[in-house]
């Protein structure tokens, strides 16, 4: 190429260094993203996939699973292992063994859709840890679903039911950082 | 300026030509480049490259093998997993085929938010290949810059369907989730700020001096290489082919957006290097229509409760961000599919990588290599 | 007894052990906070924060580091050449060591004053390169062979450019004497040679470098070059891929070989503090940087600062650009910036030579 042009190059070339070197200067000053886990945390959004668990009627304060073995027979990868058995005095069978493992779950949710009493949900469990394999490829969500009742109280006694007010609808959570210890 | 060579074979040329004595070189499959399990043998003669063979199967899971044993709901999970970082597009490619056969229909709003979903992921998608193959060439920082890019896009999807990389957001019939206004109004703020982190790169890395003697010139690969083995997206629209499933076979909704189509005629890696960075920018462009088009309604339309497909042959493209996907569904009438055939575009992009590197140095082979963004669990499956 | 403990000759060679045992200090102290300064500057260049779990800052974690360098194995491979392959981390780290000798960091803080300071630090800076091809070529091994070879055509190539434009310099300032370079820069910032060797003109007749603006930019880019550091650090970085030279090295030895790669940073960018930058002087005349022992360490001060903000630059530089190619790297070298050092060489010697006849 001509020496013009090669001239040029070169000028064209080193300006295009210096502002590069500009914009990482820039950037050098600038907040830093790094959330410091685990002094802060991240809050996870509503839908977050964690590993599923039982859900705990309000009303009754029991599991509303049935073991209709629904989510058993969805489960693409064969995780969950489900037992129940009629208790005296009770209309359906109420679940008894609900054991998932975590190590071949993918999260997809096909149990949760397949469930038609809205019996299991997502938690929003991200940091799981254990010491042992028996903590994720045998979950026993019964156990779990009992610690949870530990914090529950039965509602007050039943009033005629009014018309609920119409709260207006709640801000939604922003994605954003926040410092919970 | 390029460094090749006429590489005088032992035992064949006519010439007095000394007999060279080549040796073998193992790239991989672990290699601290950013490609996956991907083995490649290399046939040397000192610094020059005589013959180069792409040995794959490393991470072979067996896809379409559980296509043939699962149900078609059962197998929503896998096609996240062909390709994670085109995930959006394989599970609507899937979604499509058996909608397609079922003569299900979607509803529009699911239309344009799959459309959305979708842009965004081949923006997430371009963003990784661009990081990764500016590292690889020794620019350990725009990679940060993209990812922090990426995060705003992964907190989007993560808001409405809970999962950052394996979305399983799509369903026969709709997506699993309405979108709210948090996320569209996220996804409208996304846009000009993406506009311009991509004018930072244009400055950072695009007009670098260093970056382009690298990428001009290197590793050409012309619309007749490409055509005989079959590569397409940036590969082929960095040969000056403007072939775009979504123009050539226009699925979903796409014929209702106004986009170009990017492609450059050089074939080197600066051509597909621009033709990814325009493409990302038309996203863009494709994403503010949908938002400002997008009406009210459901997101699921009527699926039958256990899903049989009549018997026959089916099949559905979609580009993806790395080229055309296309899904071949051979059913019998059962409730799993006779034959689930996933044509993925990765295998094709590299297989004239063995034919264009002969005769380059090992560090352009390896841009090269880069440049075909290529993401191994793609063509093992 | 005391007569003789204080003779001149035992005076002078205790400031030279003294001075020899703080260069040592000085540069392990360099090698092993300048790594955390380069990861702390990498990690606020990508908007992140570094190391900062051991010790405040991340202030420790070089010595973890050297901890775990020291505890690790040097395995000698079988087949090499036993004495070499020891050898060569130590022959990397000794001309950085034999080059900071020479340099004055404040106004009575050199440990001997040479009178030819200028060439002295070049030729052990060309030494090093040496260093590397032993070590190379003593782990028998092709690719680091290859590598080593890869290094000293690249040190090869731009040893010329960084000479030429090193007697560019000591054309103006007609003497080898690194303090006297220094001494002549005295006034403040203008007097530095990067400025008063464009405006100087003495007695009303030309004289000095006006390019030296070029001058220095060259004299930069042959000291990134020659120290192997990004964006010419293909031969250490394409280890990445294939070997590189270092291949072979562990623990400790790797430790050194990296050790002497910041000493030779530091020897450049203080020769380029000295030459150009005016060395301990300080930007305003009215800080007396001669004066007793407080402006002898104000002048260290006033160097430190000056070679810092260059080692900043230099890491800066590192993560902001991609590694050129092979023979991109050489093309600028024999294309480019052998044919501008030549010019302007050309430029200050007619210069210098119409200031003589003016003279006269």
């Amino acid at each position: 190429m001509s020496t013009k042009s090669a001239i040029k190059d070169v000028f064209g070339g080193f300006k295009s260094l210096l502002i590069g070197l500009r914009i990482t200067l820039d950037q050098f000053f600038r907040r830093k993203i790094t959330v410091y886990y685990p002094r802060e945390t991240l809050k996870m959004p509503d839908r977050f996939r964690g590993h599923i668990e039982l859900v705990l009627d309000p009303v009754t304060g029991k599991s509303r699973c049935t073991a209709c073995l629904l989510c058993e027979r969805a489960c693409p990868s064969s995780c969950i292992h489900v037992e129940g058995a009629k208790l005296e005095g009770a209309k359906t069978k109420s679940v008894t063994d609900y054991h998932l493992n975590f190590t071949t779950c993918s999260l997809c949710g096909s149990c949760i859709e397949a469930c038609p009493f809205d019996a299991i949900q997502f938690s929003k469990v991200y940091n799981v840890v254990g010491t042992s394999r028996a903590d994720f490829d045998n979950m026993d969500l019964v156990k779990q679903l009992a610690e949870k009742r530990q914090g529950w109280t039965p509602p007050p006694a039943a009033a005629p039911p009014a018309d609920p007010p119409v709260a207006p609808p709640s801000p939604p959570p922003t994605p954003e950082a926040s410092k919970t210890p | 300026m390029t460094a090749t060579k006429e590489v005088i074979y032992a035992g064949g040329g006519s010439l007095s030509a000394l007999p060279q004595e080549t040796f073998i070189l193992n790239v991989g499959p672990q290699h601290p480049a950013a490609h996956g399990v991907l083995r490649i043998l290399m046939e040397m003669d000192g610094e020059w490259i005589t013959s180069a063979e792409p040995i794959v199967g490393y991470i072979h899971r067996m896809h379409e093998k559980m296509g043939e044993n699962r149900t078609y709901a059962k197998f929503l999970p896998n096609t996240s997993r062909i390709d994670y970082l085109a995930a959006m597009h394989y599970t609507h490619a899937f979604v499509g085929v058996v909608e397609r056969a079922a003569k299900i229909e979607v509803p529009l709003r699911a239309e344009y938010i799959r459309v959305i979903v979708a842009e965004l992921q081949r923006i997430s998608s371009h963003l990784v290949g661009w990081g990764a193959w500016i590292m690889d060439l020794g620019g350990l920082t725009p990679i940060l810059y993209a990812f922090d890019d990426r995060e705003k896009i992964l907190d989007l999807f993560e808001h409405i369907c809970g999962a950052r990389l394996t979305y399983c957001y799509h369903r026969f019939g709709g997506v699993c989730n309405d979108v709210d206004d948090f996320f569209l109004q996220g996804t409208r703020d996304f846009v000009p700020y993406m506009r311009k982190r991509l004018k930072m790169y244009r400055d950072l890395v695009t007009d670098n001096i260093i970056v382009r003697k690298r990428l001009e010139g290197i590793g050409i690969m012309d619309a007749e290489m490409c055509r005989r083995y079959g590569a397409t997206g940036p590969v082929l629209r960095g040969a000056g082919v403007p072939y775009d499933v979504r123009r050539a076979e226009p699925y979903s909704i796409y014929a209702q957006f106004d986009f170009e189509i990017p492609h450059y005629p050089q074939g080197d890696s600066m051509a597909r290097y621009l033709v990814r960075m325009d493409e990302m920018e038309q996203s863009l462009r494709i994403i503010e229509q949908a938002l400002d088009q997008i009406p009210a309604g459901p997101v699921m339309g009527k699926v039958p409760r256990v899903l049989r497909l009549p018997a026959g042959d089916y099949c559905y493209a979609v580009e993806a961000g790395r080229g055309r996907f296309m899904i071949r569904l051979v059913s019998d009438g059962k409730d799993t599919a006779y034959r689930l055939k996933l044509r993925t575009p990765c295998l094709s992009n590299l297989s004239p990588f063995a034919e264009a590197c002969r005769g380059m140095i090992l560090p352009d082979a390896l841009a090269m290599l880069g440049s075909l963004d290529l993401v191994i669990p793609d063509i093992d499956r | 007894m005391i007569d003789f403990l204080m003779s001149e000759p035992v005076l002078v060679v205790l400031r030279l052990v003294i001075y020899l045992v703080a260069i040592m200090a000085f540069v392990g102290l360099n090698a092993a906070y300048l790594v955390l300064a380069e990861r702390k500057g990498a990690g606020w260049f990508q908007r992140r924060p570094g190391p900062v779990e051991v010790g405040p800052w991340g202030l420790l974690q070089p010595i973890a580091d050297g901890l775990k360098l020291i505890a690790k194995q040097t395995i000698v491979p079988p087949g090499t050449d036993g004495l070499l392959f020891r050898m060569a981390p130590a022959l990397v780290l000794a001309p950085a060591l034999m080059c900071l000798v020479t340099i004055p960091y404040g106004d009575t803080i050199f440990g001997r004053n040479i009178n030819v300071g200028l060439l002295m630090v070049f030729s052990f800076g060309s030494i090093n390169v040496f260093a590397i091809m032993l070590g190379g070529w003593a782990s028998r091994n092709k690719f680091a062979v290859i590598s080593a070879a890869r290094i000293v055509s690249q040190n090869v190539a731009y040893e010329i450019p960084m000479l030429l434009v090193v007697i560019t310099m000591m054309m103006v300032t007609g003497t080898l004497d690194l303090q006297q370079i220094v001494g002549q820069q005295a006034g403040g910032f203008w007097q530095w040679n990067i400025f008063r060797s464009i405006w100087d003109i003495k007695a009303g007749a030309l004289g000095g470098n006006p390019l030296v603006w070029v001058t220095f930019l060259i004299f930069f880019i042959c000291m990134l070059a020659e120290t192997n550091r990004a964006p010419f650090d293909m031969a250490e970085a394409e280890s990445e891929l294939v070997a590189g030279a270092f291949t072979e090295y562990a623990g400790f030895s790797w430790g050194l070989f990296f050790m002497g790669e910041y000493a030779n940073i530091v020897v450049g960018c203080s020769m380029a503090t000295v030459l150009f930058l005016g060395g301990w002087q300080s930007p305003i005349g009215a800080v007396p940087v001669s004066w007793g022992v407080l402006g002898s360490l104000l002048g260290v001060g006033m160097f430190f600062a000056k070679m810092y903000a260059l080692i900043f630059i230099v890491i800066w530089i590192r993560w902001t650009f991609p590694r050129t190619q092979f023979y991109g790297l050489l093309n600028l070298s024999w294309k480019i910036l052998i044919p501008t050092s030549l010019f302007t060489l050309l430029l200050t010697g007619a210069l210098i030579t119409l200031r003589a006849i003016y003279e006269h």
